[in-house]
């Protein structure tokens, strides 16, 4: 009997609760980063000058030994406008994702040894995309479009449409948001990571940790997550790989504590970057989604100053990550999208949705387990390397 | 059970009825829809395709049934297909004669093998066994120290040591051997598939230790990457079974569908959540329902069970019965069914749930946060008679919540009417009143005298339910009897043949699974 009125209670609740609430206004909350902290675009340079290599006072008729102090740095010479130009070298995005382009390329490939375009052509052409995780909405939007440009005579042939696709891939990629990332404004930068459970937040703080630094800039980890077994140990271990200073709290804390005593610390000790790990969270569970908007709201009161919200999305995700973009959006304001595991066979394609639909862009690209397997996202990279 | 899938058909297929039979023509526009909500679902390019030929076989030639639309039949045939791909022979463990019994992990990177491995544990204990677990992940920071806090959690001892994988493996086989452990579970690093050193390391572990188990660790929110990792692993493993993971998110899960295509190995357990506890066999019908993104309302009652107040949702709908449902009722009884999630996921997963509640936009659970702070800045007088409430009152109430006084008349009128509607009789009045009620609960009572001791409503019981709740339910509908549940033919299908569809391609959730924050200790979860 007791789960008869646990189902009448349920259909009930939710009932009345719909009816009540939902019925009324329409009004959405506030969208998205519709102020983010990426809008206002400057150019995230070092702004203290990377550290000098140290020479040895040269005697004379000596061969001048210059030693360089660790670590190694590589920093940018020029102020330039593409953040693209940093370290990362441009082929790799290519090379690293190469391993099992295959079977898109392959479609490709048998779609330009045909004469025409035909049936089986657009079919192919539609199971590549589908199997690149583009999804159907995308896709279907994608090959409408080329039919009927076919159709009207603006492309002919296959290699031409083949073409034409890179170039609307590529543009569908396109963004007037900023794409590097944010350093602008008063106080203490943090940079906050979210995403669902086991995306790679925690790898990607460290490799970002090992990136800035050898940008010349002091960063300090704040340990976020309080929830799962060993995850500060885990950012403690990527603290002591990179150098940096981390800031923990107790388990089974809360997060938002651990941030605010990062951001005071960073302020006394004239740390440039905080970067906040936080817990893995479904966006479905509406409390979590509570916290996380709390942590940053608190990583925001100043000095603290909330320039970037990474949504970290993992490359093998389907068409979910399209809602866990919205969601992690419509929250807490996502910035940009680090994308990683693309060293993987996924394709990552769901980028392309999430682009379009939600003008999230993606700022990174994770590519392995190591410490240096960061690049920052190239649109025309990343669609070569579903083509060739 | 009506939900945007449905809707598209009915839409393709309304004007069967004439006819008599679903001719192949018919059908093809319907599978056409059926392959989109497919990929949609992240099922395979090439499993859909196959799918959809088996729905058409099914489908074609068939007399359209009395009691299904047309468009209900072929999801219904769809459905039941999807059951029959998932399903077939659910995995009955058995042990080895010489213990231990190893259980290997393997698969992606974060896709929840280290959360599992001490599932398993604590489930094997369950089932009445001595588990050890070996932390023979060496790669990922502190991973070995996270599987020793679960262990501990679990209550079952977890071996390792920092030499390499094989080692540990072999280590820990030893371990068990000394400790008399019967069972040894062997949790291992992710890996990429397409790595081929540390495709061959996890071979070399699962050659040192011979598990009599392998199971495939995948994360249901996998797209159509799922099928060739699944097929390398298999390549390399011999996979026994595929653990699903983070089925409490409201990813469709279709790479449950490929990846059980591609190894043909059962789906062995299902993970809902990140305790210990979130664990369970799988169920082939429930997921066929999520995939079609036709909601999961078992889960949702299971839920339930566990994460109600029973005495709270009790009283509620004790009082609701009697009319005598307040403000207070209804703060109480929104807590409860906040523990349980996005109240739009909720509400998506409900079928026969008035179509301007299912579209999820509408739902904004920021509104719901509002609601409570008004009935929270009210006096227990004023909840228990708002009529109470004057232009001063209301005043007061809307500073105190930070609302205005229009938003605090406007929950005052809503509540005022839900509880008039609530007391019609076509309402509750009507699905619970006198015989119904009694003839739902004998229903109920037989299902669950059949079912053992607190088992919880599943498709049986709720199909009863359903047919007790009769057409006088919501807008027609019951509580999901038909194609959604167990794929059973449409015992009262008549009754869930009423209205409360969705918007057709309103862009709502999908079937959701919610999971209630978990309690015990851990700070907001």
């Amino acid at each position: 009997m007791l789960a008869l009125w646990i189902v009448l209670a349920v259909v009930v609740a939710a009932l009345v609760v719909g009816l009540v609430v939902a019925v009324p206004r329409r009004g959405r909350a506030r969208r998205g980063p519709g102020s983010a902290p990426g809008s206002a675009v400057t150019i995230d340079r070092p702004r203290a000058a990377p550290p000098a290599p140290v020479a040895a006072p040269p005697e004379p008729g000596d061969v001048p030994v210059t030693e360089v102090a660790a670590p190694e740095v590589t920093a940018p010479e020029v102020e330039e406008l593409e953040p693209e130009l940093e370290e990362a070298p441009v082929p790799e995005l290519r090379e690293r994702m190469g391993k099992t382009r295959g079977l898109f390329s392959g479609y490709v490939r048998a779609l330009r040894s045909r004469s025409s375009v035909d049936d089986q052509a657009w079919d192919d052409l539609e199971e590549a995309l589908l199997r690149a995780d583009v999804g159907v909405a995308t896709t279907t939007a994608l090959l409408e479009d080329l039919r009927t440009r076919v159709h009207d005579g603006e492309l002919r042939g296959a290699e031409a449409v083949v073409a034409a696709l890179r170039e609307d891939l590529r543009r569908s990629l396109d963004t007037t948001e900023r794409t590097g990332l944010s350093l602008d404004g008063e106080g203490i930068c943090v940079w906050l990571f979210v995403g669902v459970n086991g995306v790679g937040k925690t790898t990607t703080i460290g490799k970002v940790a090992r990136r800035e630094k050898n940008a010349g800039r002091s960063v300090l980890l704040a340990a976020g997550d309080t929830f799962r077994a060993a995850a500060g140990e885990q950012l403690d271990q990527w603290a002591q790989r990179t150098g940096v200073e981390i800031v923990r709290g107790a388990e089974g804390g809360d997060p938002s504590a651990v941030v605010f005593d990062a951001v005071q610390r960073a302020q006394a000790r004239g740390n440039d970057l905080v970067l906040a790990d936080t817990a893995g969270r479904l966006h479905t569970k509406v409390n979590l989604v509570e916290e996380l908007k709390k942590i940053r709201r608190v990583a925001d009161r100043p000095p603290g100053h909330v320039t970037e919200v990474l949504l970290v999305l993992d490359a093998t995700t389907g068409q979910n990550g399209l809602t866990q973009a919205r969601q992690f959006l419509d929250a807490v304001g996502v910035t940009g999208v680090v994308l990683t595991k693309l060293d993987g066979s996924a394709k990552g394609g769901i980028v392309i949705a999430i682009q379009r639909e939600l003008g999230l862009p993606v700022k990174l690209v994770g590519l392995g387990e190591g410490p240096d397997d960061l690049v920052p996202f190239d649109p025309d990279e990343f669609v070569a390397a579903l083509f060739e | 059970m009506f939900d945007a899938l449905s809707d598209r058909l009915e839409g393709i297929l309304g004007r069967l009825r004439s006819r008599g039979r679903l001719s192949d023509a018919d059908v093809d526009e319907a599978l056409r829809e059926i392959r989109t909500a497919l990929l949609e679902a992240d099922v395979d390019v090439g499993v859909a395709r196959s799918l959809v030929q088996g729905v058409r076989a099914r489908v074609v030639g068939e007399e359209l049934s009395k009691s299904l639309s047309p468009g209900q039949q072929v999801v219904k045939a769809v459905h039941d297909q999807l059951v029959e791909v998932l399903g077939g022979e659910t995995l009955r463990l058995t042990y080895s004669p010489a213990p231990p019994t190893v259980v290997l992990l393997a698969g992606l990177q974060g896709s929840g093998k280290t959360t599992t491995s001490a599932k398993l544990a604590r489930w094997f204990r369950q089932q009445g066994r001595n588990p050890l677990l070996v932390g023979a992940d060496l790669q990922r920071p502190a991973a070995v120290e996270q599987l020793r806090i679960l262990g501990e959690q679990a209550g079952v001892p977890v071996f390792s040591e920092p030499t390499d994988p094989v080692a540990v493996a072999v280590g820990g086989l030893r371990e068990a051997q000394r400790l008399g452990r019967d069972v040894l579970i062997v949790d291992t690093a992710g890996r990429l598939a397409i790595d081929e050193a540390l495709m061959d390391e996890v071979r070399r572990v699962s050659d040192a230790v011979s598990p009599r188990y392998t199971f495939l660790v995948i994360d249901a929110m996998t797209g159509q990457d799922a099928v060739s990792t699944a097929r390398a692993f298999h390549e390399v493993l011999a996979l026994d079974g595929v653990i699903l993971t983070k089925l409490d998110g409201d990813a469709r899960g279709g790479a449950a569908l490929s990846v059980k295509d591609v190894v043909g190995r059962p789906i062995a357990f299902a993970s809902t959540g990140e305790r210990l506890a979130d664990f369970d066999l799988f169920h082939p019908d429930r997921m066929a329902s999520r995939i079609l993104g036709m909601g999961d309302v078992l889960t949702l009652i299971e839920q339930a069970e566990r994460e109600f107040d029973h005495d709270v949702a009790a009283e509620g709908a004790s009082r609701l019965l009697e009319g005598r449902f307040t403000l207070e009722d209804f703060l109480s009884q929104l807590q409860q069914v906040k523990k349980l999630g996005s109240l739009g996921g909720l509400l998506s997963l409900m079928p026969g749930v008035p179509k301007e509640l299912k579209n999820s936009a509408a739902i904004d659970d920021g509104q719901v946060a509002q609601v409570e702070a008004i009935i929270r800045s009210m006096t227990p007088r004023e909840r228990g008679d708002p009529a109470l409430i004057d232009g001063a009152r209301r005043s007061r109430i809307a500073r105190g919540s930070g609302t205005t006084t229009q938003d605090v008349n406007q929950l005052l009128r809503q509540f005022k009417d839900a509880q008039q509607l609530m007391r019609s009789p076509g309402m509750l009045g009507g699905m619970l009143g006198g015989g119904g009620r009694a003839k739902m609960a004998e229903a109920l009572a037989q299902r669950m005298g059949g079912m053992g001791e607190g088992a919880g409503l599943d498709a049986p019981g709720l199909e009863s339910l359903g047919a007790g709740l009769g057409p006088g339910g919501l807008s027609g509908g019951g509580l999901g009897a038909g194609p959604s549940l167990g794929g059973r033919s449409g015992a009262g299908g008549g009754s869930a043949g009423g209205s409360g569809r969705g918007r057709p391609g309103s862009k709502k959730k999908k079937g959701g699974r919610v999971t209630p924050k978990g309690q015990g200790g851990r700070g907001g979860r």
